[in-house]
């Protein structure tokens, strides 16, 4: 066992980086739950961002080019969810769970031709003096445009929440949908906008995968992160920054289990493996032990009647 | 009288297999507060959400100050002056006042102008409200000043509201009506919706009185007598509920000196409750909603359990009993909530009459139901109480609100119980479909039942209780025959204005005594 084989600083800046498809998942979930509507097809609308992504930055040459695909491709793939559950009534959970079966298969259709070739790289942010300084410039300004879109999407979610007034209706849509129509407000309409920014980040941090994590495709690829972030959404109470902790904890604890195992570390590697998902979950039951609940209207259908 | 504010000329609108507006035409003039009037179901919500862009009509049309109005929305509709108090559902619980405010209104001011705005406006007014407070945790009266206060800061020229009052305690409708004064005088016009004519004598200029969706009548209230108003209302002569004078029994529900905590985090904790019912008797619980009935409801109904000898029935204590015990023993219970409480909405009569009467009425054997017991008990209960449905293989969600609540009440009554508690049991029902729930309460009580009504409607309780008693804030006021007992007196239990008082000072000469 050798500890200090470790490195502090590459640890912190790889874990950044292994957060960054769930923090995109779960911020876009969590705008989709603060407007009244479960979405459970989050794993089915990454893995169909992580194709459209890939094949698209493969076909033109750009990595730009495949990641506005990749959202594309998720903002279309939640349309397909927005007209089941808010025009055809159909119910959220049976939707959710269909959308992420299609998207697994979907994907793996698409992706039949694209196994086994290597995408273009995405060039790392490179800035002269910053990105040179010890310790905080591989921290913090050596990673690759997204990850720093990743957090400017979890501020811009915080403050769009907090203080714009679209942000307010949203939240009325999600508390009392009835309220909402009654004072005249579009609940259908501010819900499918909900539900297209959630696929579209789903599909950003699908193709985060797939372009810049592990630069390569294959079936199945998000492996589970799209159930992580639903998860992480409920534990981090509705919360954009504790989405963020909750995210980089999740992504710490996976780097450095990784690191551990490579240590030879004598606990069982089972053990090892288990441990991100069981510490994030716990941290956040902990602080969930507030007062803050769920949006009223969370799952409920909403039919303008009378 | 000037040229009128806003002039309704055959306003029709039909839904499947209803017409709820039938060529409907009035006119609502200037600084007038003119008043709706009708049954439940009359067509009064629908016409006025046509007047506020919710629902289109199918004909008919509107002049607001002599021009066409047509709002295709309620955005359209406020822009023009129209603002609305709702009944229900447009508040946002886990929101503050001043979102909440903020989303009733076309351009609102920054969060620091308007917080100081609502604060103005609610000094103006006499309507204290603090705009940083969760309106869930405001009382019923408080969330309505919410609701007008949004509309105020809108300057309406009409202010509609549909049934201020049935929230409120006899003091906080005082309030309301000086208001609404203040609002005349400062020229807005106010719709007044309602079905308490007392209140529509007191305060309204002019009222048209819908019945099925027709306008079947307008009147100047102050000189029409509220008896002729009821029957333009009822189209029909009223039948009072009577009953024989009854001597009261021996004690039968005995509840001494219980509290409870309760399982819902937005409830209200009972308090050392402490009365008795005997057996004929009616004893009626009033106050304002949420002050602990659902509570109460759920601590006798035996949905939450209480400590030993809390609750007593003939002697025997029955705290520890789940509801099914309770049914076998004869304590049977109707709660407030029609769909989802009283009754589950997506299954049939059939099934809903065999969820609470299959002990009392043995319709099951060796675990096996008897569906045909279960049906003719459905069927009894439509017949005897009048249920228009059918039959007993309908939904309960398919049933209007007042035909469902006949049906939950009347499946207790037939039951033949020893004691019966009711939170209720008119709400959302016509005059004369609540005359004969009224009725068969105090029928059973006639056979020599013990029964608590829990219930917001003060008319309704004066009618039909032998005692009455207010809960608030999970404390029950002293118990007083009812008889004679006159509307401020009954305000003040409501209020519990005194007994609060009293307990307050002697809570601090209790702590200064031990400081």
């Amino acid at each position: 066992m050798d500890l200090s084989a470790i490195n502090p600083v590459l640890l912190i800046a790889s874990l950044m980086v292994a957060a960054t498809p769930l923090l995109l998942a779960g911020i876009g979930e969590l705008v989709v739950e603060k407007s009244g509507v479960l979405n459970l097809g989050v794993e089915g609308m990454m893995i169909v961002g992580a194709i459209c992504g890939f094949a698209i930055s493969v076909e033109s040459g750009s990595p730009f080019v495949g990641l506005i695909a990749a959202m594309v491709g998720g903002a279309v793939l939640s349309l397909l969810f927005a007209f089941l559950t808010q025009y055809a009534l159909a119910n959220q959970v049976a939707s959710g769970l269909a959308l992420t079966l299609f998207g697994l298969g979907l994907s793996a259709l698409m992706g039949q031709s694209y196994v086994g070739i290597k995408p273009p790289a995405m060039a790392k942010l490179d800035i002269p003096v910053l990105s040179d300084i010890p310790v905080l410039g591989p921290i913090l300004f050596s990673h690759d445009p997204v990850l720093y879109v990743g957090i400017a999407i979890v501020a811009a979610t915080w403050a769009f929440l907090k203080f714009s007034r679209a942000g307010l209706i949203l939240r009325a849509v999600g508390e009392s949908h009835d309220a909402a129509h009654a004072l005249g407000y579009n609940v259908i309409l501010v819900r499918c906008l909900a539900i297209m920014f959630g696929g579209a980040c789903a599909g950003l941090g699908g193709a985060y995968i797939s372009l810049i994590r592990v630069p390569q495709w294959t079936e199945g690829m998000t492996a589970g992160i799209g159930w992580i972030a639903l998860a992480l959404v409920v534990f981090a109470s509705w919360k954009p920054w504790r989405v963020l902790l909750g995210a980089y904890l999740f992504g710490g604890i996976s780097v450095l289990q990784l690191n551990l195992q490579a240590a030879g570390v004598a606990i069982p590697v089972e053990y090892l493996a288990m441990s991100p998902y069981l510490i994030t979950i716990l941290v956040l039951v902990i602080m969930s032990a507030d007062k803050s609940s769920a949006p009223a209207s969370l799952g409920r259908s909403f039919h303008a009647s009378q | 009288m000037t040229k009128p504010l806003l002039a309704i000329s055959g306003l029709t609108k039909a839904y499947p297999g209803v017409v709820a507006n039938d060529d409907v035409s009035f006119e609502i003039g200037e600084a007038e507060v003119h008043a709706l009037l009708g049954e439940n179901g009359a067509g009064k919500s629908t016409l006025v959400k046509m007047i506020y862009g919710l629902v289109k009509p199918d004909s008919g049309s509107m002049l607001w100050q002599g021009s066409a109005f047509a709002p295709s929305d309620p955005k359209t509709a406020r822009a023009s002056g129209v603002a609305m108090v709702f009944q229900h559902f447009s508040l946002f619980e886990a929101l503050n006042v001043a979102e909440n405010v903020a989303l009733g209104m076309e351009n609102p001011p920054p969060m620091r102008d308007l917080a100081r705005r609502i604060r103005e406006v609610s000094e103006t007014y006499g309507l204290p409200l603090d705009p940083d407070r969760t309106v869930g945790d405001l009382s019923a009266g408080e969330r309505q000043r919410v609701e007008i206060i949004r509309c105020l800061l809108q300057d309406p020229k009409l202010l509609i509201m549909d049934e201020p009052t049935s929230v409120l305690t006899p003091q906080e409708v005082e309030i309301l009506f000086e208001t609404l004064n203040k609002l005349k005088a400062a020229g807005t016009s106010i719709l007044y919706i309602s079905h308490k004519l007392e209140e529509i004598r007191k305060l309204c200029d002019h009222a048209t009185i819908l019945r099925l969706g027709k306008n079947v009548g307008e009147c100047v209230p102050a000189e029409t007598s509220a008896r002729d108003m009821a029957e333009l209302m009822v189209g029909d002569t009223l039948q009072t509920p009577t009953r024989s004078a009854e001597k009261a029994g021996e004690v039968v529900l005995d509840v001494a000196d219980l509290s409870l905590t309760p399982s819902n985090p937005f409830g209200t904790s009972l308090k050392n409750i402490t009365f008795d019912v005997r057996a004929g008797e009616i004893l009626g619980l009033g106050g304002v909603a949420g002050n602990g009935q659902d509570e109460l409801l759920a601590a006798l109904s035996g949905e939450a359990r209480t400590p030993e000898n809390t609750l007593k029935v003939n002697g025997q204590s029955i705290g520890k009993f789940g509801p099914n015990r309770r049914r076998e023993l004869g304590i049977l219970a109707a709660p407030e909530e029609r769909l989802g409480h009283a009754a589950a909405p997506d299954m049939s009569l059939t099934e809903n009459a065999l969820l609470t009467g299959r002990i009392r009425e043995n319709l099951t054997s060796n675990g096996f139901v008897k569906w045909a017991g279960a049906t003719s008990f459905a069927e009894n209960i439509i017949k005897a109480f009048d249920v228009r449905t059918p039959g007993p293989h309908v939904a309960a969600r398919a049933l209007s609100g007042g035909n469902l609540q006949k049906f939950v009440i009347g499946r207790e009554v037939l039951q033949r119980p020893t004691v019966l508690i009711v939170n209720q049991p008119t709400w959302g029902v016509d005059a004369a479909a609540a005359a004969a729930i009224r009725q068969s309460l105090m029928d059973l009580a006639a056979e020599g039942a013990a029964i608590v009504v829990i219930s917001q409607d003060l008319d309704e309780l004066m009618e039909i209780s032998d005692r009455f008693g207010a809960l608030n804030e999970g404390r029950l006021s002293d118990i007083r025959a009812a008889a004679g007992l006159t509307i401020d007196e009954i305000g003040l239990m409501m209020g519990g204005a005194h007994g609060m008082e009293v307990a307050q000072v002697q809570d601090d000469a209790a702590q200064g005594a031990s400081a």
